[in-house]
């Protein structure tokens, strides 16, 4: 037996082919790694007696919820939902450091949240609300953290503040008067190489009593 | 990252069905914080990924006869948030707090905490489980290995258990439940953790097609638990030895114990040693460091990790004196 | 003649105020754009085949499977069948694709076949008897030292000793003038002996880079009262710049070449480019709004960067983008050469130091490395010391912050606090007996107490070991240091236009230095605008040069270029002005968003009106900076800064967890632009100096010779929560402002290594003798003295 055919089989009952993709056809295109990007309406697969699209490996139209606007865009599943952002949306305040869970400088809200984007896939960030650091500011006035940021020099090289400031902004509106305990449990997801911790107290500090 | 295609099932079952039988072929994507890590450095290499995050049943924590029940779905900030845990499991939810980062906690769930890969990093770099080179030489023995087992480390594996909330779960006496295509099954937490012995077994009693669907922690009437966990960073940093302890006091004397260490062999380590060292004994600091040293009696140190052998005396030892001090 | 000095605090308007970062808006809303951001219509993505194997040849490519995939646009071999591969992760094949995954699945499908040969990635001790003398130097050696930063005058004493193996071409030297080749190193060369016989002499890992002796160091310890041994060292740790290295390169015509590159070098890329491409300098643009990071690590174009253009050629001039993976990041682009050594140091009973010897060894990758700068800021009269550089396959050395001056700094003062503990005596009083030693002494005794005062050091103070409180310690240790900093050579052009709007053309960068806002200060000061009226154009070869950010050059370099643009074009301004006002130009200044008579201020016009009677054509100016001159007559820059640091550190010794409980930092800088930036440079230091003393090293496995921990995960860097708290003092007034500006990049960031490592010592009673001071070492020293003890 070809070895890719267990990708199909359980020994509970064996999944069928629909939507006029043979199975053999739908075994290349799911095992082909460097297969041809190709866009078209899911294929389906049948499991426990319900049919389940199947996204990929080629690309899949996806919609996103970014900043209160909506966008499009075709991507392949294992397009991550920051470099989505980043190369597809053009919205790049979000950035790309370790690329797996490591530094907080691709932070970003989901539905509220801060999370790493560059830990997620893009296709699972449809239907929800994605709020970058970009959203922040308001009618081109900075959000009292950002103005925090700027008063107490809370960036250097910068490269890690746009993460800082949604993780902050994150941490602030669950806890408006951050304890030690707090910074220690709530903002230890982000890491600045340039050295600005001192000054992100501050920002925290000043932006705590202003209740950003 | 390879090409891979997706489905996000909506039942356990239709997922158990979209799973292959054999390792390689699939993964079940939860969180995605340990997954998609493990796809980009060429690790795990699926054909397919099985977002599960669709199943509804699988979220949230409940309370019934059987004690809490814990969704494999529920997210890490969930748990450390929620009221209930933090009520009536206070180390539980501490443990919880201090794992990873905020952001990780809002993505990771307890399904995906507990299957987690080791963090050794000759697996991390691609060589391996039970890392060897050409010749057969044993990469682990020979090289850096300061952050490797000290105990169960004879076998090839000589990686580190990654959780550092499963120590605590197995103190609480919690059980895990799986479903896949033979049903479900519930086995106690620490019978889900293995050594693997060849490059083909994983370090959990999972199979390929099996879902982790709840962890079940029964009521913590009567005991004291702690944890606690060294850290050479404040924060945001794998542990160096982690230990939990669940006490039974009579009067002022310890009438059961649980011991477990976490990040000193390749599975969660429950310590029948301490647990009979600290039987009968009040618990002070005499005691306690008794209990660690029996604990740590059969480490067998590799060439550069002799230190975590002290540290995690010193962890058990804490986390005695502060279930001893701690309410339930 | 114009008068270009610094104004006196009586005439400085912004110059010495708090001025905040003008670019800090931009980067708290994400609009900052870095070269990571930059996206071009049509753009491609690079990706690079890289080397398993730590040491090894390459056997032979195929590509013939990529070239076949689907939206691959261009593959382009770096190293050919034959080509040795000196370490893991060193660049094989690049490819270009229409998407990222592309590109991945496209360096996937290439075949490279290797064989394997033996590594060395240890930097142990050398075996004895194991150095041999250098031998006659290969062009490949010379670079390397020159990567290595090796001072000058060891490379030419090497040079004069040994010979070369090579015969420099015309064409050689050239080129080694573009990248910036000192001349007497050049010189040496040129008259050098040659053995070409020596070429292909396989050489030894170990190689003897320096013997020097002074005085008489037999002598003098046998007749000091006190004399300490000690083992030290730092080892090798990486420059992990949040950016990643890389750059988007495209050919906007089959003769030009438009570059975007994270660098900290943009006036310098072009003529590094322009031999590998071979174009000429001129027809390369190099542009960057802004950088994540340097740290010394983003100097050159970097073989990846010469690749990214070779690629985009290949594809019809597409715009191609090449960042680093992380992992590439840790492994191939940057990393500090470690150095360890045997010291042995002795002193009189008063505490006055007399003797140094020391053994000393360290590697930074295959170029070996040199001997750090030991003893540190002391200049002990009679010293032995001798140097074994290791030539191994960990990767390659750059300069990192100060370099070779952290590692020489916490050789020599962990050994001088050992000696001082070893005559009882308070290491501030031991420090403070022997300062006339160094060439900064006056700094140092303005600077040391202050820094006492703000640490409470008299108060915390105890012998060693004696402030243990069931498991925790706690210590104070301090350290001094020095660095040069003078402005590098820089260019600006100003316009004072009609409408009263100013602009500054600069193809100087900013690093995350401040230099934006140095800049704008500078020009503010003199114009009486605000920091913000200044419209700055920098980052770009269009705009006239200005030096790489490296060395802390750039505050001397473009406040002095800028200076003397803004005086030149507000003279000019003047001129136009005093008719209209019935003055001469002399009378006049420039205050307050006005130009107005000096003896009467009522007399005034708004800074726009004065504006308005330029004329139709802006105002234009031109400032220098000629670093040569600069050195022979000091005026506006200078060069020589003193600092001293205090830790204060509590250790779990059971755990061995060291926690860094406050830090203090006396810095002195010349005069200082803008304290704000300033004291954020300081406390930024102060950061990376907790977080080397503690927890980074770049960790490679023996068996295969790659890096282990090429992550952010086990490469830890200091979050937050291990910050405590930090004070800067900056010394500013009579005796500092007058010197003029010095840079300030480098040194606070030299002392902390060696101040917490004399922290945990106090506090514990043992020394820990090699950084980063992990539980691993601090139970292993406390072991040692429960067994001595015992
Ligand atoms: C920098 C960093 C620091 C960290 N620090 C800590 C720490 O201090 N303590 C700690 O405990 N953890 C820590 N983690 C690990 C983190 O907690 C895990 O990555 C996370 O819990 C995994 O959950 P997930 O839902 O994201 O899993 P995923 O990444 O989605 O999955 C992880 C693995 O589990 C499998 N899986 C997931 N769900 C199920 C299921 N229901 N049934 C069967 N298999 C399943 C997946 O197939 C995969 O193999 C850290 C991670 C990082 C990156
Ligand atoms: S880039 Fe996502 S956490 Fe570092
Ligand atoms: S400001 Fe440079 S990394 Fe944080």
């Amino acid at each position: 037996m070809h070895d890719d055919e267990s990708v199909l089989k359980t020994p509970e009952e064996p999944m069928e082919e629909r939507s006029g993709v043979s199975r053999r056809d739908f075994l290349k295109i799911s095992t082909i790694a460097a297969a041809v990007p190709v866009v078209s309406g899911p294929k389906m697969v049948l499991a426990a007696g319900e049919q389940v699209p199947v996204r990929g490996p080629g690309k899949v139209p996806m919609t996103f919820n970014v900043n209160g606007k909506a966008y499009k865009a075709s991507l392949e599943p294992r397009v991550t939902l920051l470099d989505a952002l980043r190369d597809s949306l053009d919205i790049t305040g979000a950035k790309r450091v370790c690329d797996k869970a490591e530094c907080g400088a691709c932070t970003v809200l989901l539905d509220d949240k801060p999370v790493y984007a560059c830990s997620m896939l893009a296709i699972e960030g449809q239907g929800k609300k994605i709020t970058t650091v970009e959203a922040l500011m308001e009618n081109g006035k900075l959000h009292p953290i950002q103005q925090a940021f700027v008063d107490n020099d809370a960036s250097q090289c910068g490269f890690c503040t746009p993460g800082f400031v949604v993780a902050c902004k994150a941490m602030l509106d669950k806890h408006p008067d951050p304890t030690p305990d707090d910074l220690l449990h709530e903002l230890s997801g982000n890491i600045c190489r340039c050295g600005t911790y001192a000054g992100i107290r501050g920002a925290i500090a000043q932006a705590a009593r202003k209740g950003a | 990252m390879r090409a891979f295609d997706y489905v996000s099932p909506t039942s356990t079952r239709q997922a158990a069905n979209l799973l292959s039988s054999t390792w390689g072929n699939t993964e079940i994507l939860a969180g995605g914080t340990d997954l998609l890590a493990l796809m980009k450095e060429d690790v795990v290499t699926p054909k397919r990924l099985v977002n599960i995050k669709e199943i509804a049943d699988l979220r949230g924590v409940k309370s019934d006869s059987s004690g809490l029940r814990i969704g494999s779905l529920t997210t890490l900030a969930e748990v450390a948030e929620d009221a209930g845990v933090r009520e009536k499991y206070p180390a539980f939810a501490e443990a919880v707090r201090e794992a990873a980062s905020p952001q990780i906690r809002n993505m990771a769930t307890v399904g995906g905490n507990l299957c987690q890969r080791p963090r050794c990093w000759y697996f991390r770099n691609g060589l391996g489980l039970l890392p060897k080179d050409e010749s057969g030489k044993e990469l682990v023995e020979e090289g850096d290995n300061r952050y490797h087992a000290i105990l169960g480390n004879d076998g090839p594996a000589r990686f580190v258990s990654p959780s550092t909330i499963v120590p605590v779960l197995i103190a609480y006496g919690a059980k895990v439940r799986l479903e896949g295509p033979k049903g479900k099954r519930e086995l106690p937490l620490e019978k889900f953790y293995v050594i693997p012995k060849t490059d083909r077994d994983r370090e959990h009693d999972l199979l390929p097609n099996e879902i982790v669907t709840e962890v079940v922690i029964p009521a913590a009437n009567g005991w004291k638990v702690a944890h606690y966990e060294i850290r050479q960073k404040a924060a945001f940093d794998w542990p160096l030895a982690v230990a939990a302890v669940a006490l039974k006091m009579d009067g002022s004397s310890v009438q059961a114990a649980r011991v477990v260490l976490g990040h000193v062999a390749p599975t969660p380590w429950p310590s029948p040693q301490a647990e009979a060292a600290l039987k009968g004994q009040p618990a002070n600091e005499d005691s306690a460091k008794k209990a660690a040293d029996a604990a740590l009696a059969n480490a067998k140190p590799l060439s550069q990790n002799a230190y975590k052998v002290q540290l995690a005396r010193v962890a058990v030892k804490r986390a005695i004196l502060k279930a001893a001090g701690g309410a339930a | 003649m114009p008068d270009y000095q610094w104004p006196d605090p009586a005439h400085r308007t912004l110059i010495g105020k708090r001025t905040p970062r003008v670019d800090s808006p931009e980067k708290v809303s994400g609009q900052a754009r870095y070269t990571y951001d930059v996206k071009r219509p049509g753009m491609l993505y690079g990706k690079m085949v890289r080397s398993p194997y730590a040491h090894c040849k390459i056997v032979s490519i195929d590509t013939s499977a990529a070239e076949k995939m689907p939206g691959v646009k261009a593959i382009e071999i770096v190293q050919k069948p034959g080509a040795t591969i000196p370490w893991a992760g060193d660049e094989v094949v690049g490819v270009a694709a229409i998407d990222e995954a592309t590109a991945e699945d496209a360096a996937r499908a290439i075949q490279v076949k290797y064989q394997k040969l033996p590594h060395l990635v240890s930097d142990a001790e050398p075996p004895a008897g194991a150095a041999e003398n250098q031998g006659p130097l290969s062009l490949d050696d010379l670079g390397d030292m020159l990567q290595n930063q090796v001072p000058e005058r060891q490379i030419v004493a090497l040079i004069q000793e040994y010979g070369i193996s090579f015969k420099p071409t015309e064409e050689d030297i050239k080129e080694a003038k573009d990248e910036g080749v000192p001349d007497s190193v050049i010189e040496a060369a040129r008259n050098a002996t040659v053995h070409p016989e020596a070429a292909n002499k396989t050489k030894s890992n170990y190689i003897k880079a320096a013997t020097q002796s002074q005085g008489d160091v037999d002598k003098a310890f046998a007749e000091a009262d006190a004399a300490s041994e000690g083992f030290y060292g730092a080892p090798v740790i990486v420059h992990c710049c949040m950016e990643a290295h890389g750059s988007t390169s495209e050919w906007t015509d089959p003769d030009h070449l438009f570059v975007h590159m994270s660098t900290q070098n943009v006036s310098g890329i072009a003529g590094q480019m322009a031999e590998p491409l071979k174009l000429p300098a001129a027809n390369i643009r190099v542009h960057q709004d802004h950088v994540g990071g340097g740290f010394g690590s983003k100097f050159s174009p970097d073989r990846w960067g010469i690749v990214t253009a070779q690629l985009s050629k290949k594809a019809d001039g597409k715009p191609v983008r090449m960042m680093l993976e992380r992992d590439s990041e840790l492994e191939v682009a940057g990393a500090r050469p470690s150095a360890y050594a045997r010291v042995k140091v002795g002193a009189k009973k008063d505490g006055t130091l007399v003797a140094w010897q020391s053994h000393s060894w360290g590697t930074g990758g295959p170029g070996g490395g040199g001997m750090p700068p030991i003893p540190y800021c002391f200049s002990i009269p009679n010293q032995h010391k001798e140097h074994t550089a290791i030539r191994n396959n960990i990767g390659p050395a750059r300069a990192w912050r100060a370099p070779n001056h952290p590692q020489a700094c916490v050789l020599t003062m962990s050994a001088l606090d050992d000696l001082a503990a070893k005559l009882n005596m308070d290491p501030y009083e031991f420090f403070l007996k022997n300062l006339e030693l160094t060439r900064l002494s006056k700094i140092y005794r303005d600077e040391f107490p202050i820094a006492a005062e703000m640490m409470g050091w008299k108060e915390k103070w105890h012998p060693r070991g004696q402030n243990i409180s069931g498991n925790i310690a706690r210590g104070v240790g301090l350290s001094l240091h020095t660095w040069g900093g003078r402005g590098h050579a820089s260019d600006c052009d100003l316009s004072i236009h009609p409408d009263g709007s100013v602009d500054i053309k600069m193809g100087t960068q900013d690093i995350g230095t401040g230099t934006r806002t140095c800049i704008a200060v500078v020009a503010a000061d003199a114009l009486g605008l605000q920091a913000t009226d200044i419209k700055l154009y920098i980052g770009d070869t269009l705009y006239p040069p200005s030096g790489g950010s490296g060395g802390s050059t750039t505050p001397g370099g473009v406040s002095s270029s800028t200076r003397r643009a803004v005086v030149d074009a507000r003279d000019a301004l003047f001129a136009k002005v005093a008719p209209a006002l019935n003055v001469q130009p002399d009378d006049l200044e420039a205050r307050d968003g006005s130009v107005r008579v000096k003896s009467d201020p009522s007399r005034s016009l708004s800074w726009k009106e004065a504006c308005s009677k330029i004329g139709a054509t802006p105002i234009t100016s031109h400032g220098h900076n000629d670093q040569a001159a600069a050195k022979n007559k000091p005026d506006l820059t200078n060069s020589g800064v003193g600092g001293v640091q205090m830790a204060e550190v509590a250790v779990d010794t059971e755990t061995g967890i060291v926690k860094v409980t406050k830090m203090v930092a006396v810095q002195d800088c010349g005069l200082v632009i803008d304290p704000k930036m300033a004291e954020s440079s300081v406390l930024g230091a102060l950061v990376m100096g907790i977080s080397y003393s503690l927890f980074e090293e770049k960790i490679m496995d023996p068996t295969t010779g790659r890096m282990l921990n090429a992550d952010m995960e086990f490469y830890r860097l200091a979050g937050l929560n291990d910050i405590p708290e930090l004070k800067v003092h900056m010394m500013t007034g009579p005796g500092y402002d007058e010197r003029g500006v010095i840079g300030l990049g480098e040194p606070p960031v030299i002392s902390s290594g060696a101040a917490i490592s004399n922290a945990v010592a106090n506090a514990i009673g043992v020394r820990v003798g090699v950084i980063p001071l992990t539980p691993a070492k601090v139970l292993a020293a406390l072991n040692q003295t429960q067994k001595a003890g015992a």
